[in-house]
């Protein structure tokens, strides 16, 4: 049925239509003024209130407070766990989507929901669990003691503890997406004469590589500012064991606000840019990230 | 299918599912369901009497309440307010919404400790915001019953200062979880409902809702699970009275100071459980909910 044959009652239908799609001005003023109030005292505020007070003492302070030794320690601290755990949950990640999405086998929803469990984990628990296995009355404290290995209370338990937090991140992203890629590219590959390596590198990394970012991305932020987990593993020795999430609840509960904060600023910067990285992937690789936006 | 099922895994001519299977697994034992299970073995081999004594010490039982009630008001509260985010940011051009829409991930980017000590400076008496909410307090008593609730004006330091903190660490999965799924609605049944003479609030609530529900309630049970366990940001505005406003990871950490690993492990596991238990019958839930209405 084509408008031009029904000349009168189209544009009535049409306003109709057009009304029902969408709230009167009103509801949608009020709707967007409520949003915008929500997101003002739960998500604006708090991350200005971060900058206002690192600033509150005049730059001579802020500097102070981030180039102090124990400072810096903290900042080499946080890089370093970051340096070793993303890179071990990126490959891990990469042979976690690899299997779960190129291959059909038993269990393989099983072997998903137990990738993501560390998402429904409390992080204290996530540091708890270390404690229990390697600490001074864990499972395997007094051979530890014995054999003089330090893991609890030393850089290998804050590792371990950041890759259980962040172990389901680069996995998460990578699987909806190559399940929706499928094997075809891979097939022809093969079939042609590439080696399997040759196959993955060349055509199965450069096909994901946008997602495979973004859930490096997301990965790195979680590690670089675990707290719960690490504060439970770490001992907090200053200049040793703290990291800058744990330098900044010292800096506090010592009463350096404007220092605690000025810390805070550094991490709250980090966010920003992984939340610019994040939306800029998102705007020109949609289509790819995406498919791991519904999960 | 028939003869599929029968085999482990269906052939494929692609190579290395022996060796990306094994280093999963492997990883995945050694570093989360390894380490997991230890936990439920130390808490279980404190005997009946003293999992029986930390179960149900008033501290324990105070702790448990106020992280799983506060995490289940904090999440309905992402609810209601996710839902008319991602609404507004799905159906509505305003100056702005790409920069809101980008903000809304906040709180995944920011670690916790940091909005911690934010939320609780500007909660705080003296606060930005805090120094304006003691004019708002009151206090109900429904009538004839002692109950009463209210508000004294103070959120830092207070168990509502433990719900502000949890509703700023869930606030993104509602909003994430629907606007998928609003972006997907088509609008031709919504023209239809209104055609036919439905009111537009008639239209929203027998129309456009019913296929989000499930979507909801996933966003819902992403911002519960995670509020359940949150510590680094609730703690600092939490004021960490025992008994008041002391969630249940704080305590788990304070036994473990005291060196009580049985008590912290004891608690752990029963967080985990109870936490496990809701998020599977949710689920049941939901699939019965996707049944009704549909995979969307």
């Amino acid at each position: 049925m084509s408008d031009a044959a029904l000349p009168a009652a189209a544009p009535p239908a049409r306003r109709e239509a057009a009304r029902a799609r969408g709230e009167s001005r009103l509801v949608q003023f009020a709707l967007i003024g409520v949003s915008l109030a929500f997101l003002l005292f739960f998500l604006l505020l708090p991350l200005a209130a971060v900058f206002v007070e690192a600033a509150a003492r005049g730059w001579q302070a802020y500097r102070a407070a981030i180039t102090e030794p124990d400072a810096l320690a903290a900042i080499r601290l946080t890089l370093l766990v970051a340096a070793i755990a993303v890179p071990f949950n990126t490959v891990v990640g990469i042979a976690a989507a690899w299997a779960v999405a190129k291959f059909e086998f038993r269990g393989k929803n099983l072997l998903i929901s137990l990738i993501d469990l560390p998402f429904s984990v409390s992080p204290v628990i996530s540091g708890l669990v270390f404690v229990l296995l390697f600490g001074a009355q864990g499972y395997f404290g007094p051979w530890l003691q014995a054999h003089d290995v330090k893991i609890i209370f030393a850089l290998p338990g804050l590792i371990l503890a950041t890759v259980f937090v962040t172990f389901p991140f680069v996995a998460r992203e990578l699987i909806p997406h190559m399940q929706s890629l499928g094997s075809a590219d891979e097939e022809a590959a093969l079939t042609l004469g590439a080696s399997p390596w040759r196959t993955f590198f060349t055509i199965t990394l450069p096909n994901v590589k946008w997602s495979l970012f973004y859930g490096v991305l997301l990965c790195n932020a979680r590690a670089m500012g675990e707290f719960g987990a690490v504060a439970v593993v770490s001992g907090k020795i200053r200049g040793e064991t703290n990291t800058m999430p744990l330098h900044v609840e010292i800096l506090y509960n010592e009463y350096m606000g404007p220092a605690a904060f000025a810390v805070a600023s550094l991490l709250a910067g980090l966010a920003l840019v992984t939340l610019v990285l994040k939306t800029l992937l998102e705007w020109h690789y949609g289509d790819a990230i995406a498919a791991s936006r519904r999960h | 299918m028939a003869t599929a099922s029968l085999r482990w895994r269906e052939p494929s001519i692609l190579p290395g599912f022996g060796l990306a299977l094994g280093i999963t697994v492997t990883a995945l034992s050694l570093v989360v369901l390894i380490p997991l299970a230890g936990l439920f073995v130390k808490a279980a081999s404190a005997g009946p009497a003293d999992i029986w004594a930390v179960a149900t010490s008033p501290r324990t039982l105070a702790a448990l309440r106020l992280s799983f009630l506060g995490a289940l008001f904090a999440a309905l509260v992402n609810t209601v307010f996710g839902l008319i985010l991602a609404w507004v940011l799905v159906r509505y051009e305003f100056p702005g919404r790409r920069l809101i829409d980008a903000a809304v991930d906040l709180p995944f980017a920011l670690p916790t400790a940091v909005a911690g000590i934010s939320l609780a400076a500007i909660y705080a008496p003296n606060g930005w915001v805090g120094a304006w909410l003691a004019p708002l307090a009151f206090r109900l008593t429904i009538p004839f019953t002692d109950i009463s609730f209210g508000f004294d004006g103070k959120v830092a330091y207070t168990p509502v200062g433990v719900m502000v903190a949890l509703i700023f660490i869930g606030l993104p999965f509602v909003v994430r979880t629907v606007q998928p799924v609003l972006e997907e609605l088509q609008s031709d049944v919504e023209e239809a409902a209104a055609l036919l003479g439905a009111s537009r609030l008639r239209t929203v609530f027998r129309v456009v809702l019913p296929p989000v529900l499930p979507a909801l309630l996933t966003g819902f049970v992403l911002a519960f699970a995670r509020a359940v366990g949150e510590y680094g940001s609730v703690i600092f505005i939490a004021g960490n009275i025992p008994m008041v406003s002391e969630i249940a990871p704080l305590l788990i950490v304070i036994r473990l100071e005291q060196f009580d690993y049985a008590g912290a492990a004891v608690m752990a596991a029963m967080m985990l459980l109870i936490a496990f238990a809701l998020i599977l019958a949710v689920n049941l839930v939901q699939a019965r909910a996707r049944r009704r209405y549909g995979d969307v």
